[in-house]
């Protein structure tokens, strides 16, 4: 390591493809975690709103799943689901269940009655009453959460590379610290980082487009 | 069934309880190496939050501390400090150094940001009766803000210990041994019943740890707040 220099830039140039290629991974695997996570969690959501009581429990059960490190818990998974892309998903996707359960939970709890009121004055249905009401008053806070979770899953999926899959942790494990090589680590680094901005940052505006009275009301 | 059989096997071999690769020998790595990074990590990051938290000034810099330890993956951090510590030691610098360092840093942001809200969020009111009671900047943090942030900053705490058990088990990545060496050892020879007795001990040791630092957080809560609390919920 020492006879070369510390960061090899033609070395990136050289590989854009793989590297490329890489952050395809990264971007499918946090992709399905956190679309499969969303789903899972409004279920639950919806599901707690008609019954308080599982509220607790909910919160106690992916909160235990979310303080059992990754690598153990894709460990745990491997003799039932192998070295897959499912063993990777199932954990991950367990990890987004905390954050946003209780983020879709508390969003929905903060549609105030009176609206909820009107809407039900208005001869509005469940279902329509939460998709043109419920749901586009909850959204800030929805996102909120969509955000700390896929912020916290573009970390995790660098992990999976350790069960054999791809991804930045790819650069940053197989051809990065197993090879001593720093240009690779480093370059996963910072694309792992640079993606988790820029999925905060899109997200965000992304927010700020789909609730402009929001911005209309406070400006 | 079968395949649990295979693990309790592992776990009662005598030759998992002795030798270089034992049991016992990575539970002490994973267990010594986060007490030690979780030590350091306090020792570090409660001035630094304890000194935004009391004057105001530097809350940008909480703030950036803070959004830099959640975008940077906890994989990520043991990656960026082995090409210096091998640089810097040579052989040294593979192994327990790159971890501990990496650990540390990973220690910091949650204990930063905590003290600081910690501290902020304790009623203005009580600080200027402390004042006028005479009391000298330095008492008035250890007497009246540390005491009621306490819960607070030891929530900081409990969730940089989890993080730390947690990467720990990466940490075998950079030769750091720990339990998770025994699940990469595994994944390599396609010894499933390792892999999950292994991947077993690492999440009862996070659990236990999450666990540990609850309850310390419960009893450390001074009788008085906890009371305003109760106060608060029974309302």
């Amino acid at each position: 390591m020492n006879d070369q220099p510390f960061f090899r830039i033609d070395w990136v140039i050289d590989n854009l493809d793989e590297i490329g290629g890489r952050v395809g991974e990264h971007l499918v695997m946090t992709g399905i975690a956190i679309g499969v996570g969303l789903v899972i969690s409004f279920g639950l959501a919806l599901l707690i709103r008609r019954v308080r009581p599982l509220y607790g429990p909910t919160i106690a059960i992916t909160g235990a799943l979310y303080s059992i490190p990754s690598l153990a818990l894709f460990a745990l998974l491997i003799p039932i689901t192998g070295l897959s892309l499912l063993t990777a998903e199932i954990a991950l996707v367990s990890y987004t269940l905390l954050i946003l359960v209780r983020n879709i939970v508390a969003a929905l709890d903060g549609v105030p009655a009176e609206v909820l009121d009107a809407a039900d004055g208005m001869g509005f249905g469940s279902v329509e009453r939460l998709w043109r009401v419920e749901l586009p008053i909850a959204l800030p806070v929805i996102v909120a959460g969509v955000r700390i979770a896929t912020v916290t899953t573009i970390g995790l999926v660098t992990v999976t590379s350790l069960i054999g899959l791809g991804g930045l942790g790819y650069l940053i494990v197989n051809t990065g610290i197993n090879r001593f090589f720093a240009t690779s680590i480093y370059t996963g680094v910072a694309l792992s980082v640079a993606l988790a901005v820029l999925a905060d940052v899109g997200l965000e505006s992304l927010q700020r487009r789909l609730t402009p009275w929001a911005r209309a009301r406070s400006g | 069934m079968e395949f649990l059989g295979e693990v309790a096997a592992w776990f009662s071999d005598p030759a998992s309880w002795e030798g270089r690769n034992s049991i016992p020998l990575r539970l002490w790595e994973h267990v010594s190496l986060s007490a030690t990074a979780l030590a350091l990590g306090v020792l570090i990051a409660l001035p630094i939050g304890l000194a935004i938290g009391h004057s105001g000034r530097g809350a940008r810099a909480a703030v950036a501390i803070t959004n830099i330890g959640r975008a940077i993956p906890s994989l990520g951090w043991l990656g960026m400090v082995l090409p210096i510590t091998l640089v810097l030691f040579e052989r040294g610098g593979l192994g327990f150094l790159p971890a501990l360092i990496a650990l540390v840093a990973l220690a910091i942001p949650p204990i930063v940001t905590n003290t600081y809200a910690g501290l902020r969020e304790v009623d203005r009111e009580l600080i200027d009766a402390a004042r006028g009671m005479g009391m000298g900047e330095r008492r008035i943090l250890t007497a009246v803000e540390v005491p009621i942030a306490l819960p607070v900053i030891l929530a900081g705490v409990r969730s940089s210990a989890v993080q730390v058990v947690a990467t720990a088990t990466l940490a075998a990545v950079v030769a750091g041994g720990t339990l998770g060496d025994f699940i990469l050892q595994g994944i390599f020879v396609r010894d499933l019943p390792r892999v999950f007795g292994a991947a077993l001990m690492v999440a009862v040791l996070a659990l236990a740890t999450e666990g540990l630092f609850a309850l310390l957080q419960r009893l450390a809560t001074s009788p008085g707040l906890r009371a305003a609390t109760d106060v608060g919920r029974t309302s």
